[in-house]
């Protein structure tokens, strides 16, 4: 499924040209080398890991220093090294949980838009039925009914709620493909099923879904400091972001830092996230891939856009 | 049908039908059907170009689409070398597929955009098991060589080429199965008037190399002249008329034929055309007229109350051209029956001079 | 003799994209005479198309027409005109028919209140006033039961129908000049047959000029009384359609003609143009055909070609215009097919 050269890199010179792209990729692929590296970098410059309770009084709630950037929290555990493992824990679970919610949604999706008939009319029906739950509430519940859970089961719960968006985005996607010529090539070369849905349907419905996986990972990890921040997400003392800002929480109004720095990492994250999402929609728009059925603007746009000659 | 005498046809096409349901109402309950073909019958000798003309709605491409079984036929019979189409298991018919390949229309859609040009030229290699590794990749590049494009376009993609040459993709997809018989769907409609040219060239002399049989779907009528041996007309689901493609253009009886052929344009300024103008548009499939399905726009001198009334069957007016018109001698509808059908005028020939060189 | 309606000097219109400068018209001059049919012939990529659009005014960026670029009509310089007047000189004075009638009319108002609306937007009269000038339009092209017709809507129309309504308004404000870009390449060949018959008709009636865009030579021989062809963004060939079509001068022209199959003229192999259109940002040096051309030579890779006088308003950018002895040296032409 890889572009040419060529193909990909006008596509990364037409990404990085989008409003607030360019900062976006930046702060993401900061963001990736500090939850890869940065705890065990933290680690052995500190000497002390994110849950360490240093046992000093005067370092508990310490304001903002030069041993500990971030100030330290109502237990004197450093706050840098807990906010740069919460960017690991965080990174971790959004990914993971959107790796899940595509996969499961991508397949639903596929099978429903190519099967049509009955099969479809059933499996929308059910997932109708999914969609009426609030996930936010549904999550809260069902956290809240186990306590504090590991990370795994948080996991596959955030991941197992949010895959109904992305089936109906694949099963239009998949049902508007089923028409194209190209399928039926296919099914004339005498491609099964499986094959023509694996090889031909999947790759070409894939473009939204890249996009709302972008935008879900943001939206993911606000779901998981919601919930951690409503002390029905990660276990204590998890450093995930929203349990650092929970923790928080309980201080006097005077320790900002320990609301500040979570809060930011949270809010550029997901800013992040969200401004890349919206920068990928636009450039993997179809125009690329579809002639305009207007022949005055297709000839127009063929010749602003050249294809090469043979 | 018609058959050179010592062949026996590769394709066999007889009562060939296909209605679509009109679906209305709440609970989708069928509110009639649209005939979109209506009893078809033809052969297909190999090595030969047979074209199947008409315009839009006519069902040419809905008939092209059941022989390959990319819809299921409502009635009739596809026998292919002796084999009936219709009758076979998914499994069967997966490995006839080899020897009965399609070329489509629209070059822009009809290649995967996410798929290099050698993988969408390989995939008929894997799937019937032809090839694997590096004997595929040689077949690949011997194919695109053959179509006439480089050797090295094998890692592009659709969109890096020209419509003339994704058909040329098009048809190394279709020949690396080494199929006997290909339906073009309207294959050149879509380009260019030299690229049309180029493409026409390249059929033609893959026909001649592989002994290919074609069927030709197409709408544009110098083209059809031009490559095919034998010509079949159809409208509104019908075949009107059916001959060689010499006779046909020389000798159009189906007044429908006549008013098509009279409405092509021709780049002489200096010929003058008597045109045979239609009045109205094409009636829908869904409510074809009665009798003759043409006769309400019919031009012919002798068109009366029967031809509403009587089916015209499809007559084998002098040696290998079929018409559907009782009106044109000689018919085997007796003028008694015509008579009793209402008629008042007994046929005549007709035949409208359509092209005066000055 | 009387100044021509249109007159187009040196159009040029270039869209800037990433992939460079694309020169889709580039240096276009012809004119067009009251009561005229001029056909524009050429194949995709060769920025007929555009010049419809530039002539209308409607490119949009990253296209423009470039300053130098005239178009005068009917004693108007449009080229550099502001918006406003243009909006007032389009649908009015200068029309234009699409090539897809479908994409053309808005699917949720009735024909009949399209058709008004463009006598409504020109403040030529009331609601009703329009609206029976609409009717009346429907029945001058030939729709029948024009009043009821009217009320329908888009999709109820068949294709030929449809054609008709947009040739209905555009030419109900009775404008001077229609231009039509590929008006029947999208319908059936007895449905053109009626369309072509229509304009012919309503060009009698109405006296309107009309640039005909198509790719179809046939088209063009049997409507227009000039021809224009286009190639490589610039006009390669202009004459009167007999002379165009007895006598083709240019390379290009000649390979068009022979590439066509014609009903009744029987031949084994089509002759083809070998090779394919250049891009428009990248339009070869000297001559643009000459990579292509199976009479080229050397002058003609590094000089362009002007436009030559061949004789009786017949043009030709072509080199053999002045040394036509090389016309008996045929040979394969530069490129790789």
């Amino acid at each position: 499924m890889a572009d040419t050269t060529t193909a990909s890199r006008s596509f990364v010179r037409r990404l990085l040209r989008q409003p607030g792209a360019r900062w976006s990729v930046i702060a993401i692929a900061l963001l990736v080398v500090v939850a890869v590296f940065g705890p065990s970098v933290l680690r052995h410059i500190q000497g002390y890991g994110p849950n360490d309770q240093l046992q000093i009084v005067q370092l508990k709630n310490a304001p903002p220093s030069w041993a500990h950037p971030f100030g330290t929290d109502r237990l004197g555990r450093d706050l840098l090294s807990r906010v740069v493992t919460g960017a690991q824990i965080s990174l971790a679970i959004s990914v993971v949980a959107v790796a899940l919610s595509i996969t499961v949604g991508t397949a639903y999706g596929l099978v429903s838009g190519y099967a049509g008939g009955w099969v479809d009319a059933v499996m929308m029906r059910i997932l109708d039925g999914f969609l009426a739950i609030p996930r936010v509430l549904l999550l809260i519940a069902l956290a809240t009914m186990a306590d504090r859970m590991p990370l795994w089961k948080l996991v596959l719960l955030i991941g197992g709620t949010g895959w109904f968006g992305v089936s109906r985005l694949i099963r239009a996607e998949t049902i508007v493909l089923r028409r194209s010529t190209f399928i039926e090539s296919a099914h004339a070369l005498g491609a099964s099923m499986t094959r023509t849905m694996w090889r031909h349907v999947l790759p070409n419905v894939l473009t939204p879904v890249i996009v709302f996986a972008t935008l879900s990972v943001g939206n993911v990890i606000l779901l998981e400091s919601g919930l951690s921040y409503l002390g029905a997400g990660t276990k204590i003392p998890t450093a995930s972001w929203g349990a650092i800002f929970n923790d928080g929480m309980g201080s006097a109004g005077d320790v900002w830092w320990v609301l500040l720095f979570p809060g930011l990492a949270i809010l550029i994250t997901v800013l992040a996230f969200n401004v890349l999402g919206d920068a990928l929609r636009d450039v993997l728009d179809p125009r690329h891939l579809h002639a305009s059925h207007t022949p005055q603007i297709a000839e127009a746009a063929t010749s602003a856009t050249p294809e090469k000659n043979g | 049908m018609t058959a050179a005498p010592s062949k026996s046809p590769l394709l066999s096409v007889r009562g060939l039908v296909k209605h679509f349901p009109i679906k209305k109402g709440l609970f989708g309950k069928p509110a009639g059907q649209v005939r979109a073909v209506d009893n078809v019958s033809f052969d297909v000798m190999p090595a030969e170009t047979l074209g199947l003309v008409g315009e839009s709605g006519c069902g040419k491409s809905t008939t092209g689409r059941m022989i390959l079984r990319l819809i299921e036929p409502t009635a009739g019979s596809v026998e292919f070398d002796g084999i009936n189409l219709v009758s076979l298991d998914a499994g069967a018919m997966r490995k006839l597929r080899r020897r009965i390949q399609v070329i489509f229309q629209d070059p822009f859609s009809s290649l995967n955009p996410r798929m290099s040009v050698g993988a969408i030229i390989r995939e008929g290699l894997t799937i019937h098991k032809i090839a694997e590794g590096a004997a595929a990749d040689a077949r690949v590049r011997q194919l695109l060589d053959e179509v006439g494009l480089r050797s090295e376009y094998v890692s592009r993609y659709p969109h890096e080429f020209s419509g003339g040459q994704r058909q040329r993709i098009g048809i190394a997809r279709a020949l690396a199965v080494e199929p006997q018989f290909i339906v073009c769907d309207e294959p050149v409609s879509a380009l260019d008037v030299s690229v049309q040219a180029q493409v026409i060239n390249l059929m033609q002399d893959l026909q001649r190399d592989r002994g290919l049989a074609y069927l030709f779907i197409a709408h544009d009528l110098s083209v059809v002249e031009h490559i095919a041996d034998r010509v079949a007309v159809m409208y509104l689901g019908k075949i009107v008329e059916l001959a060689t493609s010499a006779d046909l253009y020389r000798e159009p009886l189906m007044p429908y034929t006549q008013a098509l052929l009279s409405a092509v344009p021709v780049p002489d300024p200096t010929v003058k055309k008597s045109r045979v103008v239609l009045k109205g548009d094409v009636p829908s499939p869904a409510n074809p007229p009665s009798g003759c399905v043409f006769h309400p726009r019919c031009q012919h001198p002798a068109k009366d109350a029967a031809c509403a009334e009587i089916v015209p069957p499809l007559e084998e007016k002098s040696p290998g051209h079929w018409v559907a018109c009782i009106k044109q001698p000689p018919t085997g509808v007796d003028w008694s029956v015509q008579k009793a059908a209402g008629a008042t005028n007994p046929p005549t020939r007709y035949l409208p001079v359509i092209e005066t060189p000055t | 003799m009387a100044d021509p309606l249109l007159s187009v000097r040196d159009l040029r219109t270039f869209f800037y994209t990433e992939n460079g400068v694309a020169r889709s018209v580039d240096g276009v001059s012809f004119d067009i005479s009251a009561g005229e049919t001029v056909g524009l012939v050429g194949e995709s990529g060769c920025g007929k198309s555009v010049t419809a659009l530039s002539l209308m005014r409607l490119i949009r960026p990253p296209g423009r027409i470039e300053p130098g670029s005239q178009i005068k009509f009917d004693g108007l310089d449009i080229a550099a005109l502001d918006e406003k007047s243009m909006r007032e000189i389009r649908g009015a004075r200068l029309a234009m028919v699409f090539q897809e009638p479908m994409t053309a009319l808005n699917p949720v108002f009735t024909v009949g209140d399209q058709i008004a609306e463009v006598v409504r937007v020109h403040h030529a009269g009331s609601k009703k006033e329009a609206w029976d000038r609409a009717v009346k339009m429907l029945e001058t092209v030939g729709i029948p039961s024009p009043a009821q017709r009217a009320n329908e809507y888009p999709h109820q129309l068949s294709g030929g129908m449809r054609q008709r309504v947009v040739i209905a308004m555009a030419l109900i404000m009775n404008p001077a000049l229609v231009i039509a870009d590929e008006p029947t390449t999208a319908l059936d060949v007895t449905i053109q047959a009626q369309i072509l018959e229509l304009l012919r008709d309503l060009q009698q009636k109405f006296g309107t000029s009309i640039l005909l865009i198509t790719h179809d030579l046939g088209v063009v021989a049997e409507t227009a009384s000039r021809v224009i062809v286009m190639y490589g963004g610039e006009i390669v060939e202009e004459a009167p359609v007999s002379d165009l079509f007895a006598r083709a001068h240019h390379p290009y022209t000649e390979g068009l003609l022979n590439a066509m199959p014609q009903v009744g003229h029987e031949r084994e192999r089509l002759e083809t143009i070998p090779g394919s259109v250049p891009p428009p940002t990248k339009w070869p040096q000297g001559c643009r055909f000459h990579d292509r051309c199976p009479y080229a030579w050397d002058r003609c890779a590094t000089e362009h070609p002007p436009l030559y006088q061949i004789g009786g308003g017949h043009v030709s950018r072509c080199h053999l215009a002045v040394e036509p002895e090389r016309r008996a040296q045929k040979h394969e032409p530069m490129v790789v097919a």
